[in-house]
């Protein structure tokens, strides 16, 4: 039985720990790096990049139209034609793993300006987002030279030039997840970042620039959906990779159905999370705050439909109440900060919508009592009780940080229930025997299973969904396939 | 008045330690015009079985270390060679080599080194496998690393050999003892001073100089040795290594190819040198309905 005061609130009040900007150089206006340079927009437009926290203006990025884009794809042909293809696959593998090496030691100012331009708690960003980033260029970069290892018995061909689109979830680590890998296999690459998060793109072209790569290997246009579009619909690109929306996705898919063009997508999820009457129910808590609350739910694998079965239900919601009232909320460059900003203004609207759209459905809702700060978007961290199955709030991907709970009895019902979307991207499962840990695995439709843990990455482990959560993998020995051809 | 140059000492390398033989001999090394080059170490027997428990005690730790941090530490061994690339080819012309041929062991020697780097997080990925064994059970395979390892490096090279042999085996998660060439030992002694400057912990190479016929015998003989790989021609020692290898079923493999060569690298150098485990964990079954890879 639960105690009746598990939710009692106590009033911790810590120091304020902002982690230093002091160290951090950033521009008033960026250009876009093309060719090996930085050059203005052709239209001479820009856009503001916002600090989600404070709402203060932190630089001025360039709106690439078509034109600058044809320029970088012309320059990623060039770069690929007269030098990157020609090149050994040892000597790109040098050039990478000196970019790595090169963030690393920048790794500090990267994570400020991650924190500074997305949102995300600075622990995050320095723990996970830009180690991992590190971490995928050096592991990559030991592939350029052992391709043939990869794909035994066949030639490997790298495609040509890369056109890629990343979102504003994860901005760093998008572009070395996309990066990385096509460098690798010996492609030239045009990378577009979000909108809302432009900087450390544009940083990393900087420390791309420093390594010495030839110019027009990789190219950095900023940009809205429309400079997205320029990239995909490109005569001379020959690879598009995408990470967003299921809805931009199949924009994407649709628009290049007529062409040759290698396509990869990493989409939207409406994750499970499993918890078994048997599993270590504390350990299951922090697997499900960790789950759903990460990066304020801005996750693509986020376990935002939790599902508990009912002998534990009543005990696994009161001690997520009772540990939602510690989670601290606020000032993302603050090291205590488990909850940081909501990414934009328009991502707050469309969570606050789904809020009140799970109100209106007449599931129960449940906040904890936290100050937010006064300025910047900010969401506390939100529970719904009594879901039905055709929820809206259970069926659409809200991406923040918003948890559906809904409960079973029988392994076979839960496998029902958490297959029945059209999503297929990863899955959580908690119980103490691993017999039924593989049995999950085996039926569960998704392409990511986390036992006993949940939202961990590693450059060596493929990434990647089923269904409408797209197809491709990015990361570890399948991440490599998206990028060549093989005869 | 001309500056006295300051002459080094070469000395051998257990457990992360640069102490001399313990037996306290040497021997005079000569370039060709009858030069003393320096007084190299002569290792002994005692020298050997200190050098494979400095190597067993490095195992543990070593092959525990995640496969990342592994690529890491010896990205960081082809940083510090780099570093001290001018030492390197000086030495190899000391030993023999013109200039030309000194500079393109030295880079080779690094390139050989990243490339075992990027190995280390990459062979498992390579090698093992989910078996999809009838029955309901989740099976795999994974390589391990073999144990201690014994290197009897070649004669004829003094860098390129040393390095190609001893990567691969650390790459793996192995901790090894190896005897370097009797006529060219210099650059095996600063190349420890490199593995010491690296991030490498103590006793995973252990590199000792002397003379292969007093040498061989001890390491191949080692009960807590789990076994040798060498680069040699001459068939009656090889064979020796094979025969003394069987009190305690040693795996023996010997490499004579010329390392001077682009292509004298690869996944096989690592494989040789793992274990194979296989894994059988049960899939629970539901209602009747089996489950399976």
């Amino acid at each position: 039985m639960a105690k009746k005061n598990t939710t009692q609130k106590f009033e911790w009040e810590y120091a304020p720990s902002p982690e230093s900007t002091s160290h951090v150089n950033l521009k008033e206006k960026y250009g876009l790096y093309i060719d090996g340079q930085w050059v203005e927009p052709a239209n001479g437009t820009y856009f503001p990049t916002i600090n989600p926290a404070t709402e203060e203006e932190l630089a001025l990025i360039s709106h690439a139209s078509a034109e600058d884009v044809d320029k970088a794809v012309k320059a990623a042909r060039k770069a690929y034609t007269e030098v990157w293809s020609k090149l050994s696959g040892k000597e790109r593998a040098k050039y990478i793993y000196r970019i790595a090496r090169m963030m690393q030691e920048r790794a500090r100012e990267f994570a400020v300006i991650e924190t500074l331009d997305g949102g995300k708690p600075i622990r995050e960003s320095r723990d996970i987002d830009v180690p991992l980033a590190c971490n995928h260029f050096f592991y990559y970069a030991g592939w350029a030279d052992k391709l043939e290892y990869a794909f035994p018995n066949r030639k490997v061909h790298s495609l040509g030039v890369a056109g890629q689109i990343i979102p504003w979830n994860f901005p760093l680590l998008m572009a070395a997840w996309k990066i990385a890998p096509a460098l690798a296999a010996g492609n030239t690459v045009v990378l577009k970042p979000a909108e809302s998060t432009s900087l450390t793109a544009l940083k990393l072209a900087e420390v791309i620039h420093e390594a010495g790569l030839p110019p027009g290997v990789v190219n950095i246009v900023t940009g809205y959906g429309d400079t997205g579009a320029a990239i995909v619909n490109h005569s001379d690109v020959n690879k598009v990779a995408f990470t967003g929306s299921t809805e931009v996705g199949k924009i994407i898919q649709r628009s290049i159905s007529a062409t040759d063009k290698k396509l990869t997508l990493e989409l939207g999820g409406k994750s499970a999370n499993i918890i078994f009457e048997d599993a270590p129910i504390d350990q299951a808590v922090e697997g499900i705050v960790n789950g759903i609350f990460f990066n304020q739910g801005h996750v693509c694998c986020a376990g935002s439909r939790l599902f508990v079965q009912e002998s534990v239900a009543e005990v696994v919601i009161a001690k997520l109440k009772h540990r939602l009232n510690s989670l601290y909320v606020g000032d993302p460059l603050d090291k205590n900060t488990d909850i940081g900003a909501i990414n934009s203004k328009e991502q707050l609207e469309t969570i606050n919508k789904y809020i009140a759209i799970g109100k209106n459905e007449g599931a129960d809702m449940y906040q904890p009592t936290c100050k937010l700060p006064k300025k910047g978007y900010f969401c506390p961290p939100t529970l719904f009780t009594n879901v039905a199955q055709s929820s809206l709030i259970a069926q659409e991907e809200i991406f923040g940080p918003v948890l559906t709970i809904q409960t079973f009895r029988t392994v076979d019902e839960v496998i029902q229930k958490a297959n029945n979307t059209p999503y297929g991207l990863a899955a959580g499962v908690w119980t103490d025997k691993g017999s039924r840990i593989f049995n999950l695995t085996t039926k569960l439709r998704a392409g990511v299973i986390w036992a006993n843990t949940y939202n961990k990455f590693d450059p060596t482990s493929p990434f990647g969904g089923y269904k409408e959560s797209g197809f491709g993998r990015e990361g570890g020995l399948h991440g490599l396939e998206a990028y060549v051809k093989l005869s | 008045m001309e500056r006295l140059e300051i002459l080094k000492t070469y000395k051998i390398y257990i457990g992360g330690q640069f102490p001399r033989t313990e037996s306290g001999r040497y021997y005079a090394l000569q370039d060709k015009k009858a030069k003393t080059l320096g007084n190299i170490c002569l290792s002994s027997r005692k020298d050997m079985r200190n050098a494979v428990v400095a190597a067993r005690k490095a195992f543990g730790g070593w092959s525990e270390r995640a496969a990342f941090n592994r690529s890491q530490i010896l990205y960081r061994i082809a940083e510090m060679l780099e570093g001290r690339r001018q030492q390197f080819i000086d030495e190899l012309i000391l030993q023999g080599l013109n200039v030309a041929k000194a500079e393109k062991e030295v880079d080779l020697a690094v390139d050989r080194i990243v490339y075992y780097a990027g190995w280390c997080d990459k062979y498992n990925q390579i090698l093992s496998s989910v078996n999809p064994v009838a029955s309901s059970h989740f099976n795999f395979s994974v390589l391990e690393p073999t144990g201690v390892v014994g290197i009897v490096a070649p004669e004829e090279s003094s860098l390129i050999g040393l390095i190609s042999m001893v990567m691969p085996v650390i790459a793996g998660g192995n901790t090894c003892v190896v005897i370097a060439s009797y006529s060219r030992p210099l650059c095996a002694v600063t190349f420890a001073e490199v593995l010491n400057s690296s991030d490498l912990p103590g006793g995973v190479v252990n590199i000792l100089t002397g003379s292969g016929k007093e040498l061989i015998d001890p390491m191949v003989s080692h009960m807590d040795v789990n076994a040798v790989v060498s680069s040699l021609h001459d068939q009656t020692i090889t064979s020796m290594i094979k025969e003394k290898a069987v009190l305690n079923v040693k795996r023996t493999f010997n490499y004579p190819i010329d390392w001077n060569k682009e292509d004298a690298q690869g996944l096989h150098y690592i494989s040789d040198l793992q274990e194979v485990k296989t894994t059988w964990h049960p899939i629970e079954n539901i209602g009747g309905a089996t489950s399976s890879y």
